[in-house]
């Protein structure tokens, strides 16, 4: 298992892995917003938590329908499943690796971007926090919904479409975090509903995404 | 060891493709299938490598004892030679890349990355992947496609060596393999062109 986060690293880092792509859309996403609703501070102030969280999102489901789709075309996926580690395994690896390379990579830089919307003060410890207990259920998501559409060519669309819809209460619990951490209200409510879901999906889903990549490649 | 295939039917994209094949090895023996194209060879190996459920029938092998060598090579092009192996030989638990290596004369290609393989030097990465594997059975899909024949004499000798060490090995293929083996040829197992009764739903139960 750990071999396989291992390989999926390298491949990311690797030249074509992608590694920079939700980096660098999140921060397309952030400079751009400014320039679109106006430099008015306190407007942006107020949005900040929000776009921040849309853009992280966003960053994150780029990158998700090469998560098996790479291993299905070139017949990895066919021999890992006659390897003899479990396909849950394998999900989990491969879910930490995309996490590892977007998500972790999106919390740490997502001060930076925090400056370029202006976001108050007392908000960047609850943007950080909430991002790192909200992306793993992203990934996790991500990958229940990339092994869904596996077998399918160009399944981005209905990855997209399948997974937006299951990222919304993680959406609106981290960004609810980050918006009364940035306005110095109580957060443990959506702070702990969030953690909530981040241990569900953990827990649950990546049975899901191992049956539906066994069946994908019957 | 033995490796029993009993009354096994098989089915792809959601039509019968074989039915009845049985057949029996032990330890040592090697079995060539045969049949043209499209006849259900790939689809009998994925059976019998359990990547799909047979119809009807029963496999009965030691647990964890099969490899399967498929049509890709399961190859990451950014990857160097040496890099895709070690990748296998930690996955399966065994630590022989460098036997892999040497049985198929790649060991002054174990630095370079896999993309800039020609397509012969990928099937004897390919191929070296299942001596890694350190699995008894190898259920071996087409393996000498775009093998020179330098290439598959050194297939021909690994897959004896494979079965002096008591293995087993299944191979799919359309070209004379000098190899000792009994050879079936599928055509007699196939199920007349008709759709079986299957639901939709039969997927996610």
């Amino acid at each position: 298992m750990i071999r396989i986060l291992i390989r999926d690293l390298m491949l990311a880092v690797r030249a074509g892995g992608g590694f920079g792509l939700g980096l660098s859309f999140f921060l397309v996403i952030t400079a751009l917003v400014p320039f679109g609703v106006g430099p008015d501070g306190l407007v942006l102030a107020q949005i900040a938590p929000g776009i921040l969280w849309v853009g992280a999102l966003l960053a994150c489901l780029l990158s998700l329908d090469r998560l098996f789709q790479l291993d299905f075309e070139d017949g990895t996926l066919d021999l890992l499943a006659c390897a003899p580690i479990p396909m849950e395994s394998v999900v989990i690896a491969k879910a930490t690796a995309h996490w590892l390379t977007t998500g972790l990579a999106l919390t740490i830089a997502a001060p930076l971007f925090g400056v370029l919307l202006g976001l108050p003060a007392a908000g960047y410890v609850w943007l950080v926090a909430s991002l790192l207990v909200g992306t793993p259920a992203l990934s996790m998501i991500g990958a229940f919904g990339a092994a869904l559409t596996v077998g399918v060519k160009r399944g981005g669309l209905l990855l997209s479409i399948l997974v937006l819809p299951l990222y919304v209460p993680t959406l609106i619990f981290g960004a609810e975090v980050a918006r009364r951490g940035a306005l110095q209200l109580d957060v443990s409510k959506p702070l702990v509903m969030l953690a909530g879901i981040t241990f569900a999906t953990i827990a649950l889903l990546p049975f899901a995404a191992a049956a539906a990549v066994r069946v994908n490649l019957r | 060891m033995e490796f029993d295939v009993n009354d096994l039917s098989v089915a792809r994209g959601g039509l019968s493709v074989l039915t009845g094949v049985s057949f029996r090895l032990l330890s040592g023996q090697a079995l060539i299938l045969r049949g043209p194209n499209g006849s259900g060879k790939t689809t009998l190996l994925r059976t019998l490598a359990g990547l799909q459920n047979p119809q009807h029938g029963t496999i009965s092998a030691p647990a964890e004892s099969i490899a399967y060598g498929a049509h890709a090579d399961g190859i990451k092009s950014t990857l160097s030679v040496a890099e895709n192996l070690a990748f296998w030989a930690d996955i399966y638990g065994t630590g022989m890349t460098d036997a892999a290596l040497a049985g198929f004369d790649l060991q002054s290609l174990a630095g370079r990355r896999a993309n800039n393989l020609s397509a012969g030097q990928k099937r004897r990465l390919g191929l070296a992947r299942m001596l890694v594997t350190g699995r008894p059975i190898w259920l071996l899909d087409e393996p000498t496609v775009s093998l020179d024949a330098k290439g598959r004499t050194q297939f021909e000798s690994a897959v004896r060596r494979h079965l002096d060490g008591g293995g087993i090995a299944v191979i799919a293929t359309h070209v004379d393999i000098a190899v000792q083996a009994t050879t079936l040829d599928i055509g007699q197992f196939r199920t007349p062109m008709t759709a079986i009764a299957s639901s939709f739903d039969e997927a996610f139960l």
